[in-house]
């Protein structure tokens, strides 16, 4: 278990040192939601109904940005290879990966939403509902882009192809997570947490077997 | 001790005399860290008494406005914060044609210095203004036409500072902010044409009222001591922050030194 | 360098038998009818030309391919281990991050390969005594070496799987990987080591293996 932490501060500790990565994704994510006024005018009462598909928008943007990072240096320096030897098995290093990439890409997002709150002019009702339904399908994101990165990580041009892959695997959250952010009832969010317990649930056993296939 | 900004300036014959001369006399690091020591202390005290001054007579000198009330006086901030956000960024795009044209070392530094500090009065503006709003527009934020264009400056500030820590060699990434800034400031007057064209598309009149010359002198005059002291307080800071990048860069090179030790100095810690 | 002795150790005795191994790359078989065994403390030395197959060889041993025909059998190992939890891996892949220290590098492969002896004494018996607050990315291609063997120390594990221990070395470096397999091998381990630099290692109990031209 100690290896499992220790995986976990490692990531965080690489990505902190290496100019504070999670500060340049929040900044992607404000940058696109404050994008969207330019494009459809800064009409309040327009970009308060479009508020939670915009946040939803920008935050799956974002954490496609950040797909890259997660196993390739891993596997370009060899650290995987060593990992696959260390005691943990391959599942519980994926697992590791799921989380650390959680914290390091969903959580500043999120904490990041009281800015996009209040670009968009969000009440604190409307920002509330939206920080809950990611905070509830941001680790269905992480998951699928785990995945798509494990299946991606040998390719030397996989930083492309890894979002093409997660995309569509991602619409899903992408209506849940709108339909749990514009509030009223509560099954969306119910399946949004569905989902996400099953994608976090699968994606070590799944992206460990990805990178058993892609290492020969 | 300062091979790493040493290496910069031996790629550039070196102007001996006039101007030049002199700026590269006084812009040795070395010489730099003597002379700036001295100053940061009076200028500290300046920027205090000046800062001191500015608030009392925005506090106490300076009327409330008929239609905001007492919430005018945030413009005693704002407004010198909005000023420092574009002041900086013009001392950042020289820098950048110091780094480039003449590779002084220190215009490195003082740009690597400035994005934050740049980004910060910008950060203060947009804080502000929006602190503004609240009781003046019902909001805290409005995509009001200069509102917007400070906050995509505020973009292109982090932008700088993300593609800075984005390099291991600070040299190397000198050069290429000093790229990314020049290019920034050639598209600053578009960005702000274009997002007063988009603003005014939407919206026939901005909030804020043209105040101009015609300001009476008690707010013109809390309005000028508020936006020297602002700038005091910018070169203090930054002449702060060069001294401490200076040395932050001399105990990168030692460490280096401390993992290659020459053959005849093989004496570890 | 500093050659503090490491206290005695007792690794678990294991034992490896391959026998009629075979691989290939592509459309070419590297080799064939590969026999070979180890038994406690003794060292299996690959030597061969280039694209013989010698990494190959380790990579199979180490799991990560699968041999085109032939057994490769652990001894003395429980039934459900992972193999891969005994061995240490050494290649040109360093695995270093350039932004850890030293000794954030040697406890996060502490805490997943397994505890041992403290960091300080590994990086002195690697000659990298006293730099252990550095950025391992300060470091030369040959002290990055030098950390990376650091690993094995800190982590004792049976079988170390060494390709090109050597390389990116200076003689001194030479000397010192031959002090740490001696030591390995003394305690009971077992290594397969793939060079074609003589070690200088006496008294050892050496297996040569020579892996011939492509065919």
């Amino acid at each position: 278990m100690t290896g499992f932490f220790a995986l976990i501060a490692r990531e965080i500790r690489l990505s902190t040192r290496r100019g504070g990565e999670a500060l340049t994704l929040v900044m992607f994510f404000v940058m696109v939601t404050a994008l969207f006024p330019f494009a459809v005018g800064p009409d309040r009462e327009l970009l308060a109904r479009l508020a939670p598909g915009i946040v939803w928008t920008s935050a799956l943007l974002a954490m496609l940005l950040g797909l890259d990072r997660i196993f390739r240096d891993d596997h370009a320096d060899g650290s995987l290879a060593l990992l696959n030897h260390g005691q943990l098995p391959l599942e519980a290093v994926v697992g590791a990966k799921v989380i650390a990439h959680w914290l390091l890409t969903a959580l500043p997002l999120i904490v990041a939403t009281p800015v996009l709150a209040v670009l968009l002019g969000m009440d604190v009702e409307g920002w509330g509902r939206s920080a809950l339904s990611l905070l509830c399908g941001t680790p269905a994101l992480t998951g699928l882009g785990v995945l798509g990165a494990a299946t991606t990580a040998g390719l030397r041009r996989g930083g492309l192809v890894a979002p093409i892959l997660i995309l569509p695997l991602a619409v899903p959250v992408l209506i849940f997570g709108v339909a749990a952010a514009e509030g009223g009832i509560l099954a969306p969010t119910l399946f949004l947490l569905a989902i996400s317990l099953l994608t976090c649930a699968l994606s070590p056993f799944l992206g460990a077997l990805a990178l058993r296939a892609g290492d020969d | 001790m300062t091979a790493p900004l040493r290496d910069a300036r031996s790629a550039a014959p070196r102007p001996a005399t006039g101007f030049l001369g002199w700026l590269d006399r006084i812009g040795h690091p070395g010489r730099f860290l003597g002379w700036s020591g001295r100053l940061v202390l009076p200028l500290t005290v300046l920027t205090l008494l000046g800062l001191g001054l500015g608030l009392w007579l925005a506090f106490f000198g300076s009327p409330a406005d008929y239609q905001m009330g007492d919430t005018v006086r945030i413009m005693y901030v704002h407004v010198p914060s909005a000023w420092l956000s574009q002041f900086v960024y013009g001392g950042m795009a020289v820098a950048a044609l110091g780094t480039l044209v003449w590779r002084h070392p220190l215009a490195d530094v003082a740009a690597r210095t400035s994005a934050p500090l740049g980004a910060a009065f910008t950060a203060l503006a947009l804080y502000t203004g929006s602190l503004w709003g609240r009781p003046t527009w019902g909001t805290f934020w409005e995509w009001d036409g200069r509102m917007t264009s400070t906050l995509l400056m505020l973009f292109i500030y982090l932008g700088l500072i993300a593609l800075w820590r984005a390099f291991d060699d600070p040299l190397r990434a000198g050069r290429v902010v000093a790229v990314a800034t020049l290019i920034g400031a050639l598209n600053i007057p578009i960005v702000k044409f274009s997002v007063d064209w988009w603003s005014s598309l939407h919206q026939p009149a901005s909030v804020f009222v043209a105040g101009g010359p015609r300001m009476p002198g008690s707010i013109l005059a809390p309005l000028l001591v508020m936006t020297l002291s602002f700038t005091l307080l910018f070169v203090v800071l930054q002449i702060s922050g060069m001294r401490s990048e200076i040395l932050a860069r001399r105990a990168d090179g030692m460490a280096r030194r401390a993992a290659r030790p020459e053959p005849d100095a093989q004496a570890t810690p | 360098m500093p050659n503090a002795h490491p206290k005695p150790l007792q690794l678990p005795p294991i034992r490896l038998a391959a026998a009629g191994l075979a691989a290939r790359r592509g459309e070419r078989l590297l080799f064939s009818g590969l026999d070979f065994t180890l038994a406690p403390g003794q060292l299996l030395l690959i030597t061969g030309p280039n694209g013989a197959g010698k990494t190959t060889l380790l990579r199979l041993v180490a799991g990560a391919l699968t041999p085109e025909d032939g057994t490769l059998v652990w001894q003395g190992i429980d039934e459900d281990a992972r193999p891969q939890a005994l061995m240490h891996l050494l290649s040109h892949r360093t695995a270093i991050k350039p932004r850890l220290t030293l000794s954030e590098d040697l406890a996060f492969w502490q805490a997943v390969n397994g505890p041992g002896p403290d960091a300080f004494e590994a990086l002195d018996r690697v000659g990298l005594g006293g730099l252990d607050w550095l950025e391992a990315g300060l470091l030369s291609a040959g002290q990055q070496r030098r950390l990376a063997l650091a690993r094995l120390i800190v982590s004792p594990r049976p079988v170390w799987l060494l390709d090109e221990p050597t390389a990116a070395l200076d003689a001194e470096g030479d000397a010192m990987v031959a002090a740490l397999l001696a030591d390995h091998l003394g305690q009971g381990g077992l290594a397969l080591c793939a060079t074609h630099l003589p070690l200088a290692l006496e008294g050892a109990d050496i297996v040569r293996l020579r892996l011939g031209a492509p065919r």
